[in-house]
C-alpha cells in the first residue's frame, strides 16, 4: 500500500515537469497552430544561461532568475520574430522541420558552449531535500515544481478566459483573418505568444535543472509534454495537465509492477492507443476538419 | 515547353536519346567508381546510397501522400536487426533474409498506417515519434536481439562469392539502390502513385473520385517501411555492428531533413538531400581537420566556448540548412535547380 502510494506521488511529481512542458506547448498551439519541437531546447538554453548568470557572474539567485525569464522572454519573441514569420507558405510539416531545425541549431550552440559532460545547477533547494510524511518520501524540488504547474495552469486558464490578450490570443488562433478585421495586431499577438510560452518552458527548465543537467536534459520531458498535450487534445489547458500526471502516473506503476526495463517507452505505447480510440486528444471537442 | 500529349510520354523512362546517353554514362561511373576510389571513399559512397534509399521511401510517404514520419529510425532498425536475426539464428541466406527483413517493417508499417487514417499533423507527428522510440526501446532490452550488447553482422555469401570488402558490398549495394529508385519511379506513375498524389492533394477529394484512401494510405505507409527496412538490412553490414543506440529520433529527424532539404515530391530531391548531408554529417563531425575554417574554429572555441563541445556545429549546421530551406526554398534544392533550368533555358528573355 505503501509501494502504491509511494509511486503514486513520484508519478504526480514528474507529470509535474511534463505538464508544465505541455503547457508551453499549448500556449503556442493554441494561438499559432505550430507544433513546438524547440519547446525543450528553448527551456534548455534559459537554464544555461541561469547557470551560466549564478556561476560565471557571480549573480545572486533570485536576480539571476529573474534575468533568466527575461532572456527567455525575449529569446521566444526573438524566434518567432526573426523565424517563423518569415515562413511564407506555412503547413504543418513545414512548421515542423522549422522547429525542429531551431531545435538543432539551439542544442548545437548549447553542447558547443558548455560541453557534453554533466553540470550541477547552483539551486537553493537541492535535489535531495525532502519531506517525509509518514512512510511517503517527497522531495522539495517536486513540491516546488507541482505548486508551480498547478499555479501556471490556473493562471494561465484565467488569462486565457478573462484578460483582453487572452481573448485576443483565442481570436487568432479561430480565426486570424477577422481578429485583423476587429483591430487585433496578430503579429504581436503571436510574439507575446511565444514569449509568454518560452516563460513557462523556462521554469520546467531551471526545474528540472538541478536533478539533471546536459545538453539532452530536456528532450525526455519535451518528448512527453509533447506526448500529454497532444492526449489533452493540444488546446485544452487543464487537459494537459491532467494528461501529464496520468502519464507520469500509469508510467510509475508500469515501472513499479510489470516492468521497469520499459517504464520509459509505456508512455509512447499509451499514446498511440489513445490516438487510435481518439484521434483528438481525450479532452478536446471533437474535431472537424474544414473542407 | 514541357507539354505531354499522351499517356506514355508521361510514363515513360527516357525523354530523349540524350538522357538515356548520361544515364548510362552515370550508371556506368558508378560501377566503375570503386576501381579508382579508395576504400574510405567506398565506404562513404555506401552510407549515402543508403540513406538515398531510406529517404527515397519517406519521400513516398512524406513527399507524395502528404504524411509526415518522425519514426523511421524504427523501420529501419527492424530492418537491420530482422536480417542479421534472420541470418544468424534461422540460417536464413542474405537474399532471402534482406527481403523478409524488409517485408516485416512494412507490416508494422501496416499497423502505423492504421491509426494515421484518423491522424493528421502534430498528431501523426507524436504517434510516428512515439513508435519509433519505442521500436528501438523494446529490441534494446530484449536479449533475443543482443539486448545492449548489439550484434554482429555475419559475412554475406551470395552463390560462390563472399563479400566481405567495402569495394564488393559496394556493387550489391548499387544495384540495388538503382533498382529500388526504378521501382519507386515507376510506382509513382501508375495509379497508385497518382492515388497517392490525390490524397496529398485534397484527400476528401480522392475519396471522392474513388481513390480507397484506406488503401493507398496504409500501402504508402507500407512502401516506405520496406524501403526502410531493406536499407536498415544493408546498413547492418555497412557498420558490421549495430547496437539500439544507433537508431536515435536524431536518425529519423536526419531522414526527415533529407526530404526536405532535397525536396518533396521530387525523385531528385531524396538522392541530392541524402548525398549534401551524408557527406556534410562525416565532413562535420572532424570539423577541426578542414582547412583555415577548422583553425578559426579552433581558436574561436579556445576564447569563447568549450573545444569538447566542437563536434555539436554539426548540429548547428544542419539545423541552419533546415531552417533556410523551408523558409527560403520550400521546393527544396530540387526547386532551386529547377528554377535555375528555366532561368537559362529562356535566358536572354
Amino acid at each position: 500500500m505503501i509501494d502504491l502510494i509511494q509511486m503514486i506521488v513520484n508519478g504526480i511529481a514528474v507529470g509535474s515537469s511534463y505538464a508544465l512542458m505541455g503547457l508551453a506547448m499549448v500556449i503556442i498551439y493554441k494561438t499559432s497552430e505550430v507544433p513546438n519541437f524547440a519547446q525543450g531546447e528553448m527551456a534548455l538554453i534559459s537554464s544555461f544561461f541561469a547557470m551560466m548568470l549564478l556561476t560565471s557572474f557571480n549573480i545572486s539567485v533570485y536576480p539571476a532568475f529573474f534575468l533568466t525569464f527575461v532572456f527567455a522572454v525575449l529569446l521566444g519573441v526573438f524566434l518567432e520574430f526573426a523565424i517563423l514569420r518569415r515562413a511564407k507558405e506555412p503547413n504543418v510539416l513545414g512548421m515542423i522541420v522549422i522547429t525542429i531545425g531551431i531545435e538543432m541549431v539551439l542544442l548545437g550552440f548549447v553542447s558547443w558552449k558548455f560541453g557534453a559532460e554533466q553540470k550541477t545547477m547552483p539551486f537553493p533547494i537541492g535535489p535531495y531535500d525532502s519531506f517525509i510524511i509518514g512512510d511517503i518520501f517527497i522531495s522539495k524540488l517536486e513540491v516546488l515544481t507541482l505548486v508551480a504547474a498547478l499555479l501556471l495552469m490556473s493562471v494561465l486558464y484565467l488569462f486565457f478566459k478573462y484578460s483582453k490578450l487572452g481573448l485576443a490570443m483565442k481570436a487568432t488562433q479561430q480565426n486570424s483573418v477577422a481578429a485583423q478585421i476587429v483591430g487585433i495586431r496578430t503579429n504581436r499577438i503571436l510574439m507575446m505568444t511565444w514569449g509568454i510560452s518560452s516563460l513557462v518552458g523556462a521554469v520546467a527548465g531551471l526545474l528540472i535543472s538541478p536533478t539533471i543537467m546536459h545538453p539532452f536534459m530536456m528532450w525526455d520531458p519535451m518528448l512527453k509534454g509533447f506526448a500529454a498535450a497532444v492526449m489533452g487534445g493540444m488546446t485544452s489547458l487543464p487537459g494537459v495537465v491532467i494528461a501529464a500526471y496520468m502519464l507520469g502516473i500509469i508510467e510509475n506503476l508500469f515501472g513499479g509492477y510489470v516492468s521497469i526495463e520499459f517504464k520509459t517507452v509505456v508512455a509512447f505505447a499509451i499514446i498511440v492507443l489513445v490516438l487510435c480510440i481518439k484521434p483528438s486528444g481525450l479532452f478536446a471537442r471533437h474535431y472537424v476538419k474544414k473542407v | 515547353m514541357d507539354m505531354k500529349r499522351d499517356y506514355y510520354e508521361d510514363v515513360q523512362l527516357f525523354t530523349s536519346p540524350v538522357v538515356i546517353f548520361w544515364f548510362s554514362a552515370l550508371i556506368g561511373a558508378l560501377y566503375l567508381f570503386p576501381l579508382f576510389a579508395g576504400n574510405y571513399y567506398v565506404y562513404v559512397a555506401n552510407y549515402i546510397a543508403i540513406n538515398i534509399i531510406v529517404a527515397a521511401g519517406l519521400n513516398l510517404l512524406v513527399g507524395y501522400t502528404g504524411q509526415i514520419s518522425l519514426g523511421h529510425a524504427g523501420f529501419f532498425a527492424i530492418g537491420a536487426y530482422g536480417t542479421i536475426i534472420l541470418m544468424i539464428k534461422a540460417g536464413f541466406p542474405f537474399l532471402l533474409a534482406l527481403p523478409c527483413a524488409a517485408f516485416i517493417a512494412a507490416c508494422f508499417g501496416f499497423l502505423l498506417g492504421l491509426p494515421a487514417l484518423r491522424l493528421e499533423g502534430p498528431y501523426l507527428a507524436i504517434a510516428t515519434l512515439g513508435f519509433g522510440l519505442t521500436i528501438t526501446q523494446i529490441i534494446g532490452r530484449i536479449e533475443f536481439f543482443g539486448g545492449r550488447e548489439g550484434l554482429h553482422a555475419p559475412d554475406i555469401t551470395i552463390g560462390p562469392w563472399v563479400l566481405d570488402t567495402d569495394k564488393e558490398f559496394y556493387y550489391l549495394l548499387i544495384t540495388l539502390t538503382i533498382l529500388l529508385l526504378f521501382f519507386m519511379r515507376n510506382l509513382i506513375k501508375t495509379r497508385a502513385g497518382r492515388a497517392f498524389i490525390a490524397i496529398r492533394d485534397a484527400d476528401i477529394a480522392a475519396q471522392t473520385m474513388g481513390v480507397n484512401i484506406l488503401y493507398y494510405k496504409t500501402l504508402a505507409f507500407a512502401v516506405s517501411a520496406f524501403y526502410a527496412g531493406i536499407a536498415g538490412g544493408l546498413f547492418a553490414f555497412v557498420l558490421k555492428f549495430i547496437e539500439p543506440e544507433i537508431f536515435t529520433l536524431m536518425m529519423s529527424i536526419m531522414f526527415l531533413a533529407m526530404v526536405v532539404v532535397g525536396g518533396l515530391g521530387s525523385m531528385m530531391g531524396p538522392i541530392v538531400g541524402a548525398t549534401l548531408l551524408c557527406w556534410l554529417d562525416l565532413k562535420l563531425r572532424n570539423i577541426l581537420d578542414i582547412p583555415y575554417v577548422g583553425e578559426w574554429l579552433e581558436q574561436l572555441s579556445r576564447h569563447w566556448f568549450s573545444i569538447t563541445g566542437v563536434s555539436n556545429i554539426q548540429y548547428i549546421v544542419f539545423g541552419s540548412i533546415m531552417i533556410a530551406i523551408v523558409l527560403f526554398e520550400p521546393l527544396g534544392l530540387y526547386g532551386i535547380w529547377i528554377r535555375t533550368k528555366k532561368y537559362w533555358r529562356t535566358w536572354p528573355f
